[in-house]
C-alpha cells in the first residue's frame, strides 16, 4: 500500500488540485495494489488501460483549468452497474461476456465529473446475498481477520467487493447498491463507511434490476465526508427512471461537522433482539453517550413492526426479481443452453445461468404471485409494509433520526452460513426496514470487538434527510476516532 | 406441508428454471423452511390497510410520445446469442 492508495477521497482531491501528484500516479498506484490482492477476488474485472487513459485526460482538463468535483479520482464500481463496452456480470454466470452498448446514469455522472474507473467489483449474483458466497466467481475475502487466526472471513454482501476494496485500499471509494442492507452490512463488516441514500436519489437506470421498489445505489468509502462528496456525484434527478425523485441535490459535504446540537435521536426498542452479542448492545450504548456528548436528545422510541420486515422482504423482494428475472431468457442476450424447442431452451438456459440462491429467490417469488397466493402472500407483506412505514412516520414525530446497530454480529467465517437461506438472511434484520420504507441509512464504523474485528452503527433518517445523517455520522466518526486498519496479509 | 414436489415441479416450470427431479425435495423443504416462517405476518392486522407498492408519493410521470433512441440494429444485436443479419435467431416458436 504506498501513500497514495492510503489517503481519503477528499485528500486526494486536494492534492490533486494542488498538483502534489497527477491523476496518472494515484491511479497506478492503486493498479499496482489491485494487481498484488488478487486473494481478496474483490474486482472481477480490471481495466488498467481505461484507467490511464481516464487519468492522463483528467491530468489534461486539470492542467488546462477546467477539473471537475471527482477529476482524477481513481474508483471502483460495483459490477451492478453497465459500463459501456466493459463486461457488466452483476456476479452471475447468465451475463459473462455481456457487454453493455450504454453507461448507466450513475456511472455516467461520475465520469462527468472527472472520476476514473480502475475496474468491476465482485458481488453476490444478481446482489442476493449478504455474504459474498453466491457469485458466481467466487467469494470475496475479507482484508480483516481475526486477531492470531487466518481463517477467511466474509466483507458481507452483496457489495462485499465494494468494501473489501475500499478498506484494503484497492480504490479511494466505491458504488455500491443497497436492496436490503447491502452497502451497510459490509460497510460495518469491514470497517467502512456507507451510505444507502433515500429511494429515488439516485437514477436506477442502467444498475441492473432485482427489486425494483427497493433497490437504491450509494457510496462506500473510508471516511463520512468522502460518502457525502461521491453521493453528490451519484445522486441527482433521471428523466429515465421513472422513480427518480426529482429534488435539489444539496452539498453533502457541506453537512460533515456540523453541531449537532438539540438533535432528537430514537433509539427504537425492538432492535434490541435476542442473542444479540454483548459487545454490539455495549457499542450501541456507547454510541448513544457519544451523541449524547454532542449534545443530542436521546429519546425513546417504538418501531412495533420492526420483527416483520424481515419476512416482509423475503415477499417482497423475491416477488419483484421473479419478475425482473424473466428478462434472462437466452434470447437476446446473456447465456443461451439450446434444448428441443423454445420452452426447453428457456429452461435449460435459466438452469445453467442462475445459481442456487437466485433460483431459490425466484421460486418464491414466483410461488407468492401465483394464482390463489397472491393476496395471501404478495398482497399481505404489502400491507405490512405500510404498516412498517408508518411506525416511522410515527417515530419523526419525536426525533430527527434514528440510532441502531448496522448488523447483529461481526464478519463471520466463508462458509458458516451458506447452508442455511434463514440464518443468512437474519444479517439483514436492522438494515431491511429502511428499504421497505425507502429511508436512507448510514453505517459508520464505531469500534472493534475483542477479536478485532470491525462493527458498525447505523443512523436513519426522515425522507430526502442525508443532511442531518452526514452530521450525525461525523460527530460518531470524531467521537470514535476509528483509525484501525486490516494488517495487510493478501 | 404448504409446499410439496408437485408444487415445486410446477412453480419451475412457471419460472422456466429446469430443476432435476433429485432438487425437487430438497428445494421443497427448503422452500417450506422459508414460506413457514414468513406465515409469522399473518400475526399482523392489515385490515383496512393500503397495500404499499412503493415509497415515492409521486404519480408516474409522462413525456412526449416521441422517438429518442434507436437506429443502431448493431448495437442492439451486440450481446445476441445468435444473430444475422439484422435479426435475432430464436429457436422455432410456431410450427
Amino acid at each position: 500500500m504506498s501513500e497514495l492508495t492510503g489517503l481519503t477521497l477528499k485528500a486526494a482531491l486536494e492534492g490533486l488540485a494542488a498538483k502534489r501528484f497527477s491523476s496518472e500516479e494515484i491511479t497506478t498506484a492503486h493498479l499496482a495494489a489491485i494487481d498484488a490482492s488478487s486473494a481478496l477476488n474483490a474486482y472481477v474485472v480490471g481495466t488498467p488501460e481505461k484507467a490511464l487513459e481516464m487519468a492522463r485526460a483528467s491530468d489534461a482538463r486539470r492542467a488546462s483549468g477546467q477539473a471537475g468535483p471527482l477529476d482524477g479520482a481513481p474508483l471502483g464500481i460495483k459490477d451492478l452497474f453497465c459500463t459501456e463496452g466493459v463486461e457488466s456480470t452483476a456476479g452471475s454466470m447468465i451475463l459473462r461476456g455481456f457487454k453493455p452498448a450504454y453507461e448507466s446514469t450513475v456511472t455516467s455522472q461520475l465520469w462527468r465529473d472527472g472520476a476514473v474507473m480502475l475496474g468491476k467489483l465482485n458481488m453476490d449474483e444478481f446482489a442476493m446475498g449478504s455474504s459474498n458466497e453466491t457469485s458466481a466467481w467466487g467469494p470475496v475475502v475479507n482484508p480483516w481477520r481475526q486477531q492470531g487466526r487466518n481463517a477467511d472471513l466474509t466483507p458481507g454482501g452483496s457489495s462485499g467487493g465494494s468494501a473489501a476494496a475500499v478498506a484494503a485500499e484497492l480504490c479511494l471509494a466505491a458504488t455500491a447498491t443497497d436492496t436490503g442492507g447491502s452497502i451497510r452490512q459490509p460497510a460495518a463488516f469491514t470497517g467502512t463507511v456507507g451510505i444507502k441514500p433515500t429511494y429515488g436519489r439516485c437514477s436506477r437506470w442502467g444498475i441492473v434490476a432485482f427489486a425494483s421498489s427497493l433497490d437504491q445505489a450509494g457510496p462506500m468509502a473510508r471516511s463520512v465526508e468522502d460518502t457525502a462528496i461521491l453521493l453528490r456525484s451519484m445522486a441527482g434527478h433521471d428523466p429515465k427512471d421513472s422513480t427518480s425523485i426529482d429534488a435539489e441535490v444539496p452539498d453533502f459535504a457541506s453537512f460533515c461537522g456540523r453541531s449537532v446540537k438539540g438533535l432528537r435521536v430514537g433509539i427504537p426498542r425492538e432492535y434490541r433482539v435476542d442473542g444479540m452479542p454483548a459487545e454490539i448492545d455495549a457499542l450501541w450504548e456507547q454510541g448513544i453517550a457519544w451523541l449524547k456528548d454532542a449534545g443530542c436528545e436521546i429519546v425513546d422510541v417504538t418501531l412495533p413492526h420492526t420483527k416483520y420486515a424481515l419476512p416482509a422482504y423475503y415477499i417482497i423482494a423475491p416477488a419483484e426479481a421473479s419478475s425482473n428475472l424473466a428478462r434472462y431468457d437466452g434470447m437476446r442476450y446473456g447465456l443461451r443452453v439450446e434444448g428441443d424447442n423454445l420452452t426447453d431452451t428457456y429452461e435449460k438456459s435459466r438452469a445453467q445461468g442462475f445459481g442456487a440462491e437466485v433460483k431459490r429467490r425466484i421460486l418464491i417469488g414466483t410461488y407468492v404471485l401465483s394464482a390463489g397466493y397472491y393476496d395471501a402472500y404478495y398482497l399481505k407483506a404489502l400491507k405490512v409494509r405500510r404498516r412498517i412505514a408508518d411506525n416511522f412516520d410515527q417515530a419523526w414525530q419525536t426525533c430527527d433520526a434514528l440510532l441502531t446497530p448496522t448488523a447483529p454480529s461481526a464478519a463471520f467465517a466463508l462458509g458458516d452460513k451458506s447452508d442455511d437461506p434463514l440464518a443468512m438472511y437474519l444479517n439483514d434484520i436492522f438494515t431491511v426496514t429502511v428499504n421497505l420504507a425507502g429511508l436512507p441509512g448510514m453505517s459508520v464504523p464505531a469500534g472493534l470487538d475483542a477479536q478485532g474485528l470491525p462493527l458498525g452503527l447505523q443512523l436513519i433518517g426522515r425522507n430526502l434527510d442525508e443532511g442531518t445523517l452526514f452530521s450525525l455520522g461525523s460527530a460518531l466518526e470524531k467521537a470514535a476516532d476509528f483509525r484501525a486498519r486490516p494488517a495487510k496479509w493478501w | 406441508m404448504a409446499i410439496d414436489a408437485a408444487t415445486v415441479r410446477k412453480v419451475a416450470k412457471l419460472a422456466r428454471i429446469a430443476e432435476p427431479e433429485s432438487r425437487i425435495e430438497p428445494l421443497a423443504n427448503e422452500l417450506n423452511g422459508i414460506i413457514s416462517w414468513i406465515e409469522q405476518l399473518n400475526e399482523v392486522d392489515t385490515d383496512g390497510v393500503e397495500p404499499m407498492t412503493t415509497s415515492v408519493a409521486m404519480g408516474l410521470p409522462m413525456r412526449d410520445d416521441v422517438v429518442t433512441d434507436g437506429g443502431d440494429p448493431a448495437k442492439v444485436l451486440g450481446n445476441a446469442p445468435r444473430a444475422e443479419k439484422s435479426f435475432f435467431v430464436v429457436p422455432k416458436v410456431v410450427e
